[in-house]
């Protein structure tokens, strides 16, 4: 029996008003009741917009002109209200603490009953049901800043399932969750979507993560255009996600640097289960790639913390901690939310003080410098570069710092000349700031503390929600500042991939100190701190495990490989 | 008064707006050289927040954000200076339809209009408004209270100028299009 | 725990248990009639009142010293300065001049020792039931209780949303004053005072704009879960009267009607002893 279609596109085009160009591009397309979909595409592919189409957001609340016809369970979106077609499309957001309007998890997951005069009997009840459903009952009385990111995006969930809309929507639900947290956040929809046979979108960047579950097709959109609608294994054949500034799972890079045909894979679209004749042995060849040795301290290293000790409203976050950092180390420092990352950069910054320990730079105590003085030596990058951007222009942002030190105006010029060369924006220096995208505005804010000439960098989640091609950007900036300018960095990160791709080491973090420094394949093999730095083994560890092979010495291999071929 | 009903936007605008308000009263002051007497800056970020959104919001943003930074701060509103709080808002707020903020580049004479509006505005709340209420309700004798008062409107219209302008040009420059740019 | 920026402490007290409505609605009135009545007599009988209600509650010292510090300071300052200033109005509002010591210009009369002491009972008066109300009552139902009372629901959830929103504007508000302090930005008593003024509205600009973008998340989030949909909504906090609620609102109530019985019987708001 075929089921009916729930959405669909006849030749829809939508053009912002702010936008000289059309945003989508004649979109087709016809999603049926109960199927699962993965909407993929880089950024400003149009995908979101396709999303705010679909739950009306556009063209209700953003103005533009929509031609075309859009029918949401049969009904044309213009015949309904946002109300209306909330009750057909539950979304949600991509940024789950903006969404939590509650002051309580009880009070949000009600939100929605409140709105539609719901009596308080009926929803108690629903709330409970629905907490229960999603493992969050015990959080009832919780307040959101108590809470984890993947306990908010539940709520979240909790609050739009108890409208029973027919569609789920999914706008980027990894984007701001931990590894461990991303894969059951994944489950937890699949969960869903087995039982209630609803149907299920998912806008998502990252596809290695969501195919982990299955899904019934993959629309890849690019430049506001569907450039095709695929069941996953066929698009992982096509071989195309590169293309279009998207990540391959990382187990199939694996495979295809070892040479393997992946035309012919059987299941290609999961690690655990992925096979055909000729795959082994090449992983078997693969699996003798030689392995660096353990990380070494430096005699004379740049940062060196010793016996450290912090807490914060009576919680011990930090009891004895030691680390020395290279000089020329890009140190990747990951482990749960809330471990206290954030915190031990905010400590080396100088932004908060530690009860008891030492950190010296290059073997000078850095107690009772500055934050203004230790920012000539360390640099703190927040993650949201427009949480620190105060100047209209672009070079009086980067001029800032040496105009509030009192450098001369000459040297303040050459200066600010040289620095933005180094982060390519200088062919921008006239701009303003607004005009920037957001890959560039990173390297502006970058910009404007390597003016300052830092022998220390700490980034807070320089890639948080960028996809591959960003990222890539973003990340290879970073490797260029490090090799070229020999500038140390340390960041906090979630993500797996950069981890290993880019970190020398990593530092993972768990209750009151560090758990394990080394470099960062090692720690992915260790199953014990992945497990309790909520931390994700790749799918390289998957295909790994599944022949005995090692993990550690398969990414070596691929990151070989690959940095062989960014080479030549 | 039309009962038009606030939109779902003014209605976060103003929780926002109230939660920035109460934090800047309450922790960022500016010290200006005269004893006993700082810079309140939570009046430039009431003028920024009112010209954006309009009278309503301005309102409510400056009553709300007041009254608790008074509750938290000594048990109880002083609400006479609570009210004219608001009422500087609301003031504020009228000027939204004249500087148009959203459509970029805010003219010199819609800033230099913007001063003198504000501080006109700041001498009647706070040299007439807010003193004579407290002579009215709280029975306050009159030259300590207009005294109080002028002081405040010095120190309330140089915040709502200073940083009022500030904020507001740099907004408006963040609406800016992107068409006209040439890299170089 | 819903931690919260007035202290709600949650205990069980029979006041605790009051809805916050009727709490609300004694708080305003009560504040109301002290405001206007300056007859000392009622208004001592109104503070030891609510000195017995703050004892009920069982609030203890720790949650209330900073408060009570400031206020006490505040009072003070406040009693002093009226003093400095208009050492004769006491003698103005009473029309008669009772002398206690000359001292040329800040010669001090009963009048005047009257007048402050109603002033100070005033500026204390409210505040037990001030603080009682706020942490007895669960911050989560203002906004119901806001409601309740005939506040439209829009201008309610704004309330409720500042509460919500206070601890991450917060949070947002330190990173971002200490990254720029790392630029260079201070926040101290150098410079001159417009480039302090200046300084710190750099500071400010990142908090704000960043702000800004989140109004229009947040509210999208609002629509798309129907916020303003119907002329009115429900509350899930929303709780039904107990007869301590209407106990509670009856004896407003008596309160108020003791206030206007001792201004008839003053002839005016004054309470005057010298006549």
């Amino acid at each position: 029996m075929e089921n009916k279609s729930i959405i669909e596109f006849r030749n829809v085009t939508f053009q912002y008003n702010s936008q000289l160009e059309p945003t989508l591009k004649n979109i087709n397309l016809n999603i049926k009741s109960g199927e699962k979909v993965l909407i993929v595409g880089s950024s400003g592919s149009g995908k979101s917009t396709l999303g705010n189409l679909i739950n009306g957001i556009i063209p209700r609340n953003v103005k533009g002109s929509l031609q075309g016809d859009i029918l949401i369970d049969g009904k044309n979106i213009q015949s309904m209200s946002l109300f209306d077609l909330s009750l057909k499309v539950g979304t949600l957001l991509q940024n789950s603490n903006d969404q939590f309007v509650g002051l309580t998890v009880a009070e949000d997951i009600a939100f929605g009953m409140e709105n539609d005069c719901v009596n308080n009997a009926e929803m108690k009840t629903k709330v409970n049901q629905w907490a229960d459903y999603l493992d969050i009952k015990n959080l009832l009385q919780q307040a959101p800043n108590q809470l984890s990111g993947g306990q908010k995006q539940r709520t979240g969930l909790a609050g739009i399932m108890v409208d029973e809309a027919p569609i789920l929507l999914l706008d980027e639900p990894l984007a701001a969750l931990d590894p461990a947290a991303g894969f059951s956040s994944i489950k937890l929809v699949d969960d869903i979507h087995q039982k209630l046979h609803n149907t299920v979108l998912i806008i998502e960047h990252r596809i290695e993560e969501v195919l982990n579950q299955s899904v019934d097709k993959v629309i890849l959109m690019n430049d506001g255009e569907i450039v095709g609608i695929f069941k996953p294994d066929n698009l992982l054949k096509e071989n195309i996600l590169q293309k279009y500034g998207l990540r391959n799972p990382l187990y199939l890079d694996l495979l295809k640097s070892a040479g393997v045909d992946i035309q012919k894979l059987e299941h290609i679209a999961s690690a655990s289960l992925v096979n055909g004749n000729g795959m082994l042995p090449k992983l078997q060849l693969a699996n003798q790639q030689r392995i660096p040795n353990a990380i070494k301290n430096d005699q004379n290293p740049i940062l060196k913390i010793q016996h450290l000790n912090f807490s914060y409203n009576q919680k011990t976050i930090f009891k004895n901690l030691n680390l020395s950092v290279n000089h020329g180390d890009m140190l990747a420092l990951v482990g749960k939310n809330g471990v206290g990352k954030s915190t031990l950069s905010k400590l080396i910054a100088g932004f908060i003080k530690p009860h008891s320990g030492s950190i010296c730079l290059n073997g000078d105590s850095l107690d009772g410098v500055t934050i203004k003085e230790r920012a000539d030596k360390i640099g703190y990058i927040m993650q949201d570069p427009d949480k620190m951007i105060s100047k209209v222009m672009i070079k009086d942002e980067i001029a800032l710092g040496l105009q509030l030190r009192g450098f001369d105006a000459d040297y303040i010029d050459q200066k600010v000349t040289e620095v933005l060369k180094v982060c390519h924006l200088y062919e921008f220096r006239n701009w303003p700031i607004s005009a920037l995208s957001y890959g560039q505005k990173k390297r502006l804010t970058i910009a404007s503390i390597l003016v300052l000439d830092p022998q220390l960098l700490i980034l807070d989640e320089p890639t948080a929600g960028q996809d591959y091609y960003h990222y890539t950007e973003i990340m290879q900036f970073l490797q260029d500042l490090n090799q070229k300018h020999h500038i140390t960095m340390i960041f906090v990160t979630h993500d797996m991939y950069l981890m290993t791709e880019y970190a020398n080491r990593a530092v993972v973090l768990g209750n009151y100190g560090i758990l394990k420094d080394d470099y960062p394949e090692a720690i992915l093999d260790d199953d014990e701190v992945v497990l309790a730095a909520h931390l994700k083994s790749t799918s390289i560890s998957t295909l790994a495990r599944r022949f005995n092979l090692s993990a550690d010495r398969l990414t070596h291999y691929l990151i070989s490989k690959e940095s062989n071929n960014k080479h030549e | 008064m039309n009962k038009k009903k606030l939109s779902v936007q003014s209605v976060v605008a103003i929780g926002i707006g109230t939660a920035i308000l109460f934090l800047l009263k309450r922790w960022v002051s500016i010290p200006i050289g005269i004893p006993n007497t700082n810079l309140d800056t939570s009046y430039g970020f009431l003028g920024f927040i009112a010209v954006l959104f309009g009278p309503a919001v301005g309102f409510c943003v400056g009553f709300l954000g007041h009254s608790i930074n008074d509750f938290t701060q000594f048990g109880t509103p002083w609400w006479t200076w609570v009210f004219t709080t608001g009422l500087v808002g609301m003031a504020m707020g009228f000027l939204k339809k004249y500087i148009q903020p959203d459509e970029g580049k805010i003219s010199t004479r819609k800033l230099v209009f913007y001063n003198i509006y504000q501080v006109i505005i700041n001498i009647i709340a706070w040299v007439l408004i807010a003193p004579t209420g407290d002579v009215l309700i709280y029975s306050e004798p009159a030259n300590k209270v207009y005294l109080q008062g002028i002081v405040s409107a010095f120190t309330n219209s140089l915040s709502t100028g200073v940083i009022g302008t500030i904020l507001l040009v740099i907004y408006a420059s963040t609406k800016v299009q992107k068409g006209s740019l040439k890299k170089e | 725990m819903n931690n919260s920026i007035f202290g709600y402490d949650g205990n069980d007290t029979w006041i605790h248990k009051l809805t916050g409505t009727s709490k609300l609605i004694f708080f305003i009135l009560v504040s109301i009639i002290s405001m206007i009545s300056y007859d000392v007599r009622f208004t001592l009988l109104v503070l030891v009142l609510s000195a017995f209600i703050f004892q009920q509650s069982k609030i203890k010292w720790q949650q209330i010293k900073l408060v009570v510090k400031l206020i006490v300071i505040f009072a003070i300052l406040n009693l002093i300065t009226v003093y400095i200033f208009s050492p004769g109005h006491g003698s103005y509002l009473y029309g008669t001049r009772h002398v206690i010591f000359n001292f040329g210009y800040l010669t001090m009369t009963q009048e005047q020792l009257f007048y402050e002491l109603n002033l100070a009972i005033k500026y204390l008066v409210t505040v037990p039931i001030s603080l009682v109300f706020l942490i007895t009552t669960n911050p989560s139902e203002f906004s119901a209780s806001l409601n309740q009372i005939g506040v439209p629901y829009r201008f309610s959830y704004a309330v409720s949303l500042a509460l919500r929103y206070i601890p991450d504007v917060q949070q947002d508000f330190q990173s971002i004053s200490l990254a720029q302090q790392a630029r260079g930005y201070e926040i101290s008593k150098k410079g001159k005072v417009m480039d302090r003024i200046k300084g710190t509205s750099q500071i400010l600009v990142p908090l704000i704009l960043s702000s800004l973008d989140k109004i229009q998340v947040i509210s999208q989030a609002m629509e798309l879960r129907r916020f303003g949909k119907n002329k009115s909504r429900t509350w899930y906090m929303h709780r039904k009267f107990s007869k301590n609620d209407y106990l509670t609102l009856l004896f407003a109530m008596l309160i108020i009607l003791i206030g206007i019985l001792f201004i008839k019987i003053d002839g005016s708001r004054f309470f005057n002893p010298f006549k």
